[in-house]
């Protein structure tokens, strides 16, 4: 009985590493196919089954006019996303220490409407931002640039984040804020001082789901920029056209991907050491 | 509580931010449902209730609203099962724990449009791997993504793949959070595996998968971009998701208006939607105990 379980067990955790190894692995041979490797089926194995080429790697570092140019949008993508994470993670947890510390009220509006306000910001469906931004950013003339996109993120993420270090915040003690302060150090001082450093394990998961949301985001970017700020994944899926490269798809969704996929390993680190649940409730 | 000149320093710079950024898209969007905003007269006139008229009868919106609710809940459904029973599997000791535990989590860190173009070529009818392990099993090849059922079949797969790992983490990082008190206390009357479960870690686990099956069915109901590069919608009408066809009245046919109105309905819808889902959530999961 135990034996059944436990091989029950393993072979559910087989079965789903499987599926979601699956795309990584299917994208990972076919960037070394050719044309010829792609129309005749389904293949996988190089040598043995298809005679495998570099070519749609090469593609991508040929530049502009001779193949794909991947590395323009990789920088723009890490430009927008970075700097739209550091702003949003910067406000927002201002934003977050004063909703926890402080109390609020304007008419009926309390410190919980607030933070409601922050998060509800979530539901919002890209779809109905999207055109008031086209004409908004029009208006500010930052239209197709990166600048315009920062500003468009930061209300994707400063939400997150505030979601994330309300919680976080409200669970450290409010004791040491006041000792703190009896000791002769001002609010910014004591939140500077005392409070941030206590807080890494948020901010490192708030940060990290700011990248992650930003970086993975396409409909904006398809949206709000055209040929001068092509981000990444605009850029990826652009050449899903009639005719698809299936190699240099491949290679290049790889190379998207991939740095992103390091974060699990961070995520998962602090998930054992126990600091992500706090942040997460 | 503290109650400081300072604190306005903290709040306002987000505050004011946010609201900037969201309160004219917010206003404008509704004005402009009033107005009859197309490709051939672009501008802000007064054209009534005309737009929520012509919303009222048009079958193929309410299609796509219905099928985003299925797709949705039944997603999300899947991925809470899937991702509880995972992070089940990975809480406690076992081999290669932290290898699993990674693995699991990386879907949910690649862009969801990119992986979705990857998975267009698995679903491929007769190029695609997917079709080949079924024939290789001997069964009937699929017609993936050109026929209707197939196609809505499909687009739930890709949802599961990127997002049960959003729904593993949470709820590992609720499991792992969990007192051993009442574990021990459930050891000690004899309680066995199943037993334990139903009577200890779901309901100390209820809070926390409120809170995950929430942040999930907000974040389903905006699926639009891997229906695009999915399906584009198709065959026919067949995967059109209420965001998916806004977009097509809006910012393919320019018919701003009409889209506005649309835009304006399935907010509020969501809204009112959302806000007893999590009512009843809440009942079932804590009254039940």
């Amino acid at each position: 009985m135990f034996v059944l379980y436990r091989s029950l067990k393993y072979f559910v955790l087989l079965v789903w590493s499987a599926f979601v190894a699956l795309p990584f692995l299917w994208a990972l041979t076919t960037s070394f196919k050719t044309a010829n490797g792609v129309v005749s089926g389904a293949t996988y194995i190089p040598w043995l089954q298809y005679e495998p080429s570099l070519e749609g790697w090469k593609v991508l570092f040929r530049g502009e006019g001779k193949g794909i140019d991947i590395i323009t949008p990789y920088l723009n993508s890490l430009t927008v996303t970075l700097s739209a994470s550091f702003i949003s993670l910067l406000l927002g947890t201002l934003a977050a220490y004063g909703l926890s510390r402080f109390s609020w009220r304007a008419g009926p509006i309390r410190n919980a409407d607030i933070t409601f306000f922050f998060i509800s910001q979530r539901i919002m469906p890209p779809i109905v931002l999207s055109i008031p931004f086209f004409l908004m950013l029009r208006m500010l003339g930052l239209l197709d640039s990166r600048a315009g996109l920062v500003l468009v993120y930061i209300a994707l993420l400063m939400p997150i984040v505030v979601w994330v270090m309300v919680d976080f915040f409200n669970n450290i003690p409010r004791e040491l804020d006041e000792t703190a302060m009896l000791d002769g150090c001002g609010p910014l001082e004591t939140f500077w001082r005392v409070i941030l450093p206590n807080c890494k394990p948020g901010l490192v998961v708030a940060g990290l789901f700011c990248i992650v949301f930003g970086w993975n985001d396409f409909f904006f970017a398809f949206i709000l920029t055209f040929t001068e700020t092509q981000l990444l994944p605009v850029a990826i899926v652009s050449l899903n056209s009639s005719v698809t490269p299936w190699w240099s798809l491949s290679a290049s969704s790889l190379i998207a991907v991939v740095p992103l996929v390091i974060l699990a390993f961070v995520i998962e680190k602090y998930l054992s050491s126990g600091n992500l649940a706090g942040a997460i409730k | 509580m503290l109650n400081l000149r300072h604190k306005y320093v903290f709040l306002l710079p987000g505050l004011l931010v946010l609201l900037a950024i969201i309160l004219f898209p917010l206003l404008f969007t509704i004005r402009v449902s009033f107005s009859s905003w197309d490709v051939v007269m672009p501008g802000l006139d007064w054209f009534g209730g005309r737009n929520y008229t012509r919303m009222w009868a048009d079958g193929r919106f309410w299609e796509a609203m219905q099928r985003l609710v299925m797709v949705a809940v039944s997603s999300v459904a899947l991925q809470y099962v899937l991702g509880f029973s995972l992070a089940l599997l990975v809480w406690r000791n076992i081999r290669m724990k932290r290898f699993f535990r990674v693995l699991f989590l990386v879907p949910m860190m690649t862009t969801p449009v990119i992986m979705t173009v990857i998975w267009r070529t698995i679903f491929h009818e007769s190029l695609g791997p997917l079709n080949n392990f079924i024939e290789m099993l001997g069964l009937p090849a699929v017609p993936w993504l050109s026929t209707a059922s197939t196609a809505v079949i499909s687009l739930v797969i890709v949802e599961v793949w990127q997002w049960t790992p959003f729904m593993f983490l949470l709820l590992l990082a609720g499991l792992l959070s969990l007192p051993r008190e009442p574990f021990q206390a459930a050891a000690i009357d004899g309680a066995g595996p199943v037993r334990t479960f139903f009577n200890v870690t779901m309901p100390l686990m209820a809070p926390i998968s409120i809170g995950a099956l929430i942040i999930r069915l907000i974040e389903a109901s905006k699926i639009m971009e891997t229906v695009y590069v999915l399906t584009a919608g198709g065959p026919g009408t067949a995967t059109e998701t209420a965001s998916y066809y806004i977009y097509i009245r809006g910012l393919r046919e320019f018919q701003i208006g009409y889209a506005a109105a649309l835009s304006v309905t399935y907010l509020v819808l969501m809204i009112i939607a959302l806000t007893i889902i999590a009512k009843i959530l809440a009942r079932i999961m804590i009254l039940k105990d």
